[in-house]
């Protein structure tokens, strides 16, 4: 199962790997996730959620009213301060449990390289089974940022002792939705 | 050899946290890089690798043109520089020109090979590095030691003085916490910065695509929060099409840090949105640096197809002792030699690529498939070539290359070394060469020669004949191993000739560059041992059995005598290892090797040139255990014991502590005896055991065989 090696490696690399039968739940997910991590309309502890075709769908002004502190807005002030940033990735990679995020639009990276904890959402039926696959749907002339995203960041500078979260997010969670809806 | 470079020697060895860390490292390394290889077929995908950058490097300048000619259709600037001067005065003059104040980077080899930093400072930029092994290192002022794990050589305490320093306040040195600092600190840096500075593990020619991989998520930060993003890419980054960088992102994180793939790959096609909503002002400079004068060598062109992994360091018994401080300059390492001698200056590796023991580690793990001994060796006769030879070289070659004068003082020596020499070995000799025995004992040379002791030996005949290659070590100092020889291959029907106008293999100046020294001494074996018709010709030394099968026929070839490269490919087809041929007589059943009773336990220990040149170390194995003996591998059985022919006198301080971890490994195995296939090894591994008075046994297969057949 495609599914199965995914979440068992991205786990191996200390990702955070869940799995929603469909939008329904994993907005349900989302929501309680937001929520056990004291979303806040404060410095360091509100969320961001850059465009994507779920969040694109979604009635915005409701969801934020009703989870204060959460942003669809997303600026380099707000990215700089947010625990949370979510998005939405096109792919994922079985062999390496990665997920690969078209980020031409710096608000993709925003939320995925400044805050302390990064959700991506991704389709489960776009996991892809490696590297090659992926190069072979890449298109540079309109994907100008693409990046492949394993596991959280990550040193072992200072004595070959693995550490996580540098100078990326320390958290990877990624949520699988088994059935997207008319917004795959 | 410089006095100031014994020194540095010197101090790093002496440097307990440097040889503690990458030695710990080291070990660990081969069984994680191990893992992360599980289920793939390496040597394919290898080939994989050196075919994809092997043909981009007959093509660099029209990749370059074509990488340009996407990206900047794009948006992107590109400035192609021929020298380091020119990339320094583009990126200075564009910071000038924007106000630029504060520069952040990621991690670059190119940017080091041109001490960029130091420039850009000059000109009163604030650069900061963001990779946290890079800051570190910039922060202490010091240079890289590894070029995967820059910092590698320093403790976490180390890492808390230096970060307490630089925040003003008193640090724990909790791994963790000091990350968190670092993050807190370079985040502000990051955020502040107006110009971006990255290089690139990849350039894809046909998409306009830099790829740049990181594990800790910098070079994102650096590609995004500026509004201006430099890239300085070596232009041996260049790869034709986007679906060949799929067998390098697989190799690289798994030969550098053991990873199935590092945390973030970036792949930059153009000038994406700054945060402002303006476009990247993204530069791309694609490096020369003498690249295309490497490409255009048949030798020194497959050096660019290096992805700089650093495995070639991790595997090397030299520089885990050493670490990169020594054991190169910007680049590191084997690959790090070669590499220096191209972009900074030949000059300068005249040193380092000395520190090659050549055990050929490297070239087993190269992703890329190079070759890198056969490139240092290269690099020494390019140097011997370019300097003239001092006289005490001069005379020692001249004395190699003249088998009477040369075996004349052999057997002189046998005499004079008569008040130093107790049971068959020299345990200590008078100050000025004291060195020689500091760390083992060395074996007397024999009274009698093997090739004198030849002639009273029965010499029974047989329905096949080989001719007997000895080599110095067994003809001279191990005669008895080489009457070993001799008799098992009579008990397999086997005639054995001793041609007497054979003389030493030249390995010695071979291996120091002299290659028409070397060439020398392949004419006259040549001559010596195709005089007479045989099946075989037969060493127990790997490094001769090398030498007479591959070595011969390229130091003809290359010094331009091809009129006798036929002769030499007739003896190649012939020579073979004692193991090798006597495990293939044993299967044809000549020879009946029937379990000895209450023999030994032995640990092997695997000779370079027989297990990695010449791919022999199931056969004496096989043997050995045929014949009733009984094996305890030890750990790391196939790493170099630190002989290296005249390595040993050339580095002593090094060669000591590698031999030292060989005889630890041969202890902590639990058996009393060496066995092993070489004269050298056994030369070095007996004389160790000798000085630490420890009463293990090391013999040469032949020898054990013999014992058996009695």
């Amino acid at each position: 199962m495609i599914f199965d090696l995914f979440q068992a490696r991205a786990e191996a690399v200390s990702a955070e790997v869940h799995r929603a039968p469909d939008r329904a739940a994993a907005l349900a997910f989302i929501n309680e996730f937001l929520r056990a991590e004291d979303l806040a309309p404060a410095p360091g502890s509100w969320a961001i959620w850059a465009p994507g075709p779920l969040a694109d769908a979604l009635d915005q002004r409701a969801l934020a009213a009703n989870l204060p502190g959460l942003s669809f807005q997303v600026t380099r002030d707000l990215a700089a301060q947010a625990k949370v940033g979510i998005s939405q990735a096109q792919w994922g990679l079985a062999n390496t449990g990665s997920i690969v995020a078209d980020s031409t639009q710096v608000e993709q990276r925003l939320v995925a390289t400044l805050p302390w904890i990064h959700l991506a959402i991704l389709p489960t039926n776009a996991i892809l089974p490696d590297l090659p696959a992926l190069l072979a749907r890449i298109d540079p002339t309109t994907a100008l940022y693409t990046t492949i995203v394993t596991g959280p960041s990550r040193t072992a500078d200072i004595e070959r002792v693995l550490t996580i979260g540098v100078h990326g997010p320390e958290r990877l969670v990624i949520v699988c939705v088994d059935d997207m809806g008319e917004v795959g | 050899m410089a006095g100031e470079f014994k020194r540095q020697i010197q101090a790093a060895l002496a440097n307990p946290n440097m040889a503690g860390a990458l030695g710990r490292f080291s070990e660990a390394y081969a069984a994680s890089r191990a893992k992360a290889y599980e289920g793939i077929d390496f040597e394919n995908l290898r080939a994989r690798v050196a075919e994809v950058k092997g043909r981009a490097a007959g093509h660099l300048d029209e990749l370059a043109a074509r990488f340009a000619a996407r990206i900047s259709a794009r948006g992107a600037r590109v400035f192609r520089a021929d020298s380091p001067q020119e990339v320094k005065d583009y990126i200075l003059e564009l910071a000038q020109k924007h106000g630029v104040k504060s520069v952040v980077k990621s991690k670059s080899m190119a940017s080091e090979e041109i001490h960029l930093n130091a420039h850009l400072k000059e000109h009163g930029l604030n650069v900061a590095e963001t990779d946290l092994g890079e800051w570190i290192i910039q922060l202490a002022g010091q240079r890289p030691s590894h070029m995967v794990m820059p910092a590698i050589h320093l403790t976490r305490q180390e890492v808390a003085d230096i970060f307490s320093k630089e925040v003003h306040e008193r640090l724990e040195s909790d791994i963790p916490r000091l990350v968190k600092v670092a993050r807190r600190e370079l985040r502000e840096k990051f955020l502040g910065a107006e110009m971006g500075i990255s290089g690139a593990n990849v350039a894809v020619a046909e998409t306009g695509t830099l790829i740049i991989i990181t594990n800790e998520g910098n070079a994102r930060l650096v590609t995004t929060l500026p509004n201006i993003h430099v890239a300085i890419v070596g232009i041996e980054k260049l790869i034709e099409k986007l679906d060949e960088a799929a067998p390098i992102l697989t190799a690289l994180p798994k030969s550098a840090t053991s990873q199935l793939l590092t945390s973030y790959v970036t792949m930059i096609s153009g000038p994406a949105p700054n945060t402002d909503g303006s476009p990247k002002e993204l530069h791309v400079i694609l490096m020369d640096n003498r690249r295309s004068e490497m490409a255009a060598d048949p030798k020194f062109r497959e050096a660019l197809q290096c992805i700089r992994c650093a495995s070639c360091l991790n595997v090397c018994p030299v520089f885990r002792l050493v670490g990169g401080h020594v054991f190169g300059d910007v680049y590191t390492g084997g690959i790090g030699t070669i590499l220096t001698a191209w972009f900074d200056q030949l000059k300068k590796s005249e040193d380092i690529q000395g520190l090659c023991i050549g055990c050929g580690n490297c070239r087993e793990v190269c992703p890329a498939k190079i070759d890198i001994p056969a490139l240092i060796q290269e690099l020494r006769r390019r140097l011997d070539k370019e300097q003239p030879r001092s006289l005490s070289q001069k005379a020692v070659y001249s004395v190699v290359n003249n088998r009477g004068l040369f075996h004349s003082l052999l057997r002189a020596a046998a005499k004079a070394q008569k008040p130093f020499a107790q049971g068959g070995f020299i345990r200590h000799l008078p100050a000025f060469l004291g060195g020689l025995t500091e760390f083992r004992s060395l074996p007397t040379i024999a009274e009698t020669p093997l090739r004198d002791r030849f002639k009273a030996l029965p010499r029974p005949k047989g329905d096949r004949k080989a001719a007997f290659f000895a080599g110095c070590l067994i003809d001279f100092a191990y005669p008895e191993l080489g009457e070993a020889v001799v008799k098992v291959l009579n008990k397999a029907g086997v005639e054995v000739i001793f041609p007497q106008g054979q003389t030493c293999c030249g390995a010695p100046a071979r291996y120091s560059g002299a290659q028409d020294v070397a060439a020398g001494n392949a004419r006259d074996n040549i001559a010596a041992l195709t005089a007479q018709k045989v099946d075989y010709v037969v060493s127990a030394c790997p490094t001769c059995t090398v030498a007479l099968k591959h070595e011969f026929i390229q130091d003809l070839r290359e010094t331009g005598q091809t009129g006798e490269i036929g002769a030499a490919q007739e003896l190649a087809a012939l020579t073979v290892d004692f193991s090798t041929l006597v495990k293939a007589l044993a299967d044809e059943g000549r020879l009946e090797l029937k379990p000895g009773q209450g023999l030994a336990k032995f640990t092997y220990h695997d000779s370079c040139h027989l297990k990695r040149t010449l791919g022999v170390w199931q056969e004496p194995r096989e043997l050995l255990a045929r014949a009733g003996y009984e094996a305890a591998e030890m750990f790391e059985s196939d790493m170099c014991c630190g002989m290296g022919g005249s390595y040993s006198l050339k580095f002593p301080e090094i060669s000591a502590p590698i031999l030292a971890r060989k005889l630890d490994n041969v202890e902590a195995s639990g058996a009393r005896l060496v066995a092993l296939d070489c004269p050298g090894c056994l030369m070095q591994i007996a004389g160790g055991l000798d000085k630490r008075g420890v009463t293990i046994k090391v013999r040469h297969t032949a020898q054990l065989l013999a014992e058996v057949l009695d």
